[in-house]
């Protein structure tokens, strides 16, 4: 008896032990244009490590005031990346854990289908009120946006017809209510598996903008977090490449 | 200061200003309605009233976008009206239903504190009703007048959901104070955010002690 006994323990244990290390909890911050990927990434991670990633959304500059003010994140997910770059100068972040995500793409997208052509003429033939952006001074793909339009030679003739939302997920409700007939959003909120979703679109060639390169970065709170270190190594990994580039999303 | 923050400025003052002014003309009869009738639509009518104190102001604002959008069930009567979203005059119609309950409800109360007696007096004197509003009732509500006016001004300086949520971020159209600090925040700007929210506070803090100085002189004479 005592044999079966202690052999049931003993293969119990290990089991029982390594199940209270690995399942471990990372908190996130994550870039709102993000979010859609991140969840389907959160799930994929879980099933993989047996981790959970507790997943908070927001803009990278809200995230930095928080962070640099104490904020219990483990690792941030920007959308650009000079704001981890900040964030180790800082000191409030890893030095060396910076690393590259996901590249985004900039889109010209109306809720009407047909509206938008492929080559993006319908901003030359400028039939319409209201062109909605990202703020650019905040957000890169605003910031990216005002270079597109710089380069067409059109910032000027459409300045007054711009509409800034706070952010992309902004500028896409004043499109998709129909407030501004067109705006230039991400790809990834109107793309699934390589198609537009809704309305319609010209997808703006990645050379016509700086790259919108979306930063990771491994926060001081969380380095000595197995389940971060968990996180960016599946960020890195294949399956989440693949995954993050069904949304529309560049990835190396 | 840059010339932006300058211009945030003006423009929050005068929609703050006009929001407030027609709210005062739009408020005192609903208000006076509110206080002196029997009617059954009076619950639901002041309920209704309080609506905006319930809805956070982005999920207010969201709602405003879709509603006066040019596609919304009212996109017709904005647009002809000139009310859309990204305008002055949609911000000022979005800030007045914002600050319906804090103009309105200061003034129900200072009516309803009046009670019916006055004008009894009033009206044996030959008052007419609009005599007696004039001289009796404007006169005896004048503390809730000025709650309601601080109150509503004060309210509509500090709106920031609703006009980001509808605004579109305009220089000069829709760019008001408290939008122009969260871009400075957003931006990293801190120094240009600070500047900013101290003249807010300053500028707030003198005018609700100098509307406060007259409303405790009322009272004391």
């Amino acid at each position: 008896m005592p044999t079966i006994f202690s052999r049931l323990l003993g293969s119990l244990l290990p089991l029982a032990l390594s199940g209270a290390t690995l399942a471990g909890e990372v908190q996130v911050a994550v870039a709102a244009n993000f979010s859609a990927p991140m969840q389907a990434l959160a799930e994929q991670f879980a099933q993989a490590s047996g981790h959970q990633a507790l997943l908070s959304f927001g803009s990278t500059g809200k995230f930095y005031a928080q962070i640099s003010n104490g904020a219990p994140f483990d690792i941030l997910l920007s959308a650009d990346s000079s704001t981890p770059a900040t964030l180790i100068s800082d000191g409030s972040a890893v030095p060396g854990s910076q690393f590259t995500y996901a590249s985004g793409r900039l889109v010209l997208w109306s809720a009407q289908p047909g509206r938008v052509d492929d080559q993006g003429a319908v901003l030359e033939r400028g039939e319409f009120a209201h062109l909605a952006i990202s703020n650019p001074a905040t957000a890169p793909y605003g910031a990216a946006a005002l270079e597109v339009l710089r380069g067409l030679g059109l910032e000027r003739r459409l300045k007054d017809r711009l509409v800034q939302g706070d952010s992309i997920t902004q500028a896409y409700q004043f499109v998709a209510s129909g407030n501004a007939e067109l705006g230039f959003i991400a790809l990834s909120q109107v793309y699934l598996d390589g198609r537009i979703t809704q309305g319609s679109a010209w997808q703006v060639p990645a050379e016509r903008h700086a790259a919108l390169q979306q930063d990771a970065v491994l926060l001081t709170r969380g380095q000595a977090n197995p389940a971060a270190l968990a996180l960016l190594e599946h960020l890195r990994s294949a399956p989440a490449k693949a995954l993050i580039a069904r949304y529309g999303y560049g990835v190396d | 200061m840059s010339a932006e923050d300058l211009g945030a400025i003006w423009l929050t003052l005068k929609l703050a200003t006009l929001v407030t002014l027609l709210l005062l003309l739009l408020g005192t009869p609903l208000a006076w309605w509110l206080a002196r009738t029997r009617s059954p639509w009076k619950t639901p009518i002041a309920a209704l009233v309080a609506m905006p104190l319930v809805l956070p102001p982005t999920v207010m604002g969201f709602y405003l976008l879709l509603l006066l959008g040019p596609q919304g069930p009212l996109g017709q009567l904005t647009q002809a009206l000139g009310l859309l979203p990204f305008s002055f005059a949609g911000l000022v119609l979005a800030s007045m239903l914002y600050s319906l309950p804090f103009v309105v409800q200061p003034l129900q109360n200072a009516f309803a504190a009046i009670g019916p007696r006055p004008l009894e007096v009033a009206a044996t004197l030959r008052a007419s009703p609009w005599d007696s509003f004039r001289h009796v009732v404007l006169p005896l509500a004048r503390p809730g007048f000025i709650s309601a006016s601080v109150l509503g001004f004060a309210h509509t300086v500090g709106e920031f959901g609703v006009v980001l949520m509808i605004g579109g971020n305009i220089p000069d159209k829709t760019r008001v104070v408290s939008v122009q600090i969260y871009d400075h925040v957003e931006a990293m700007q801190y120094a240009n955010a600070h500047v900013l929210a101290g003249c807010l506070l300053l500028f707030s803090f003198v005018v609700l002690l100098i509307l406060n100085r007259q409303q405790r002189k009322i009272v004391h004479d």
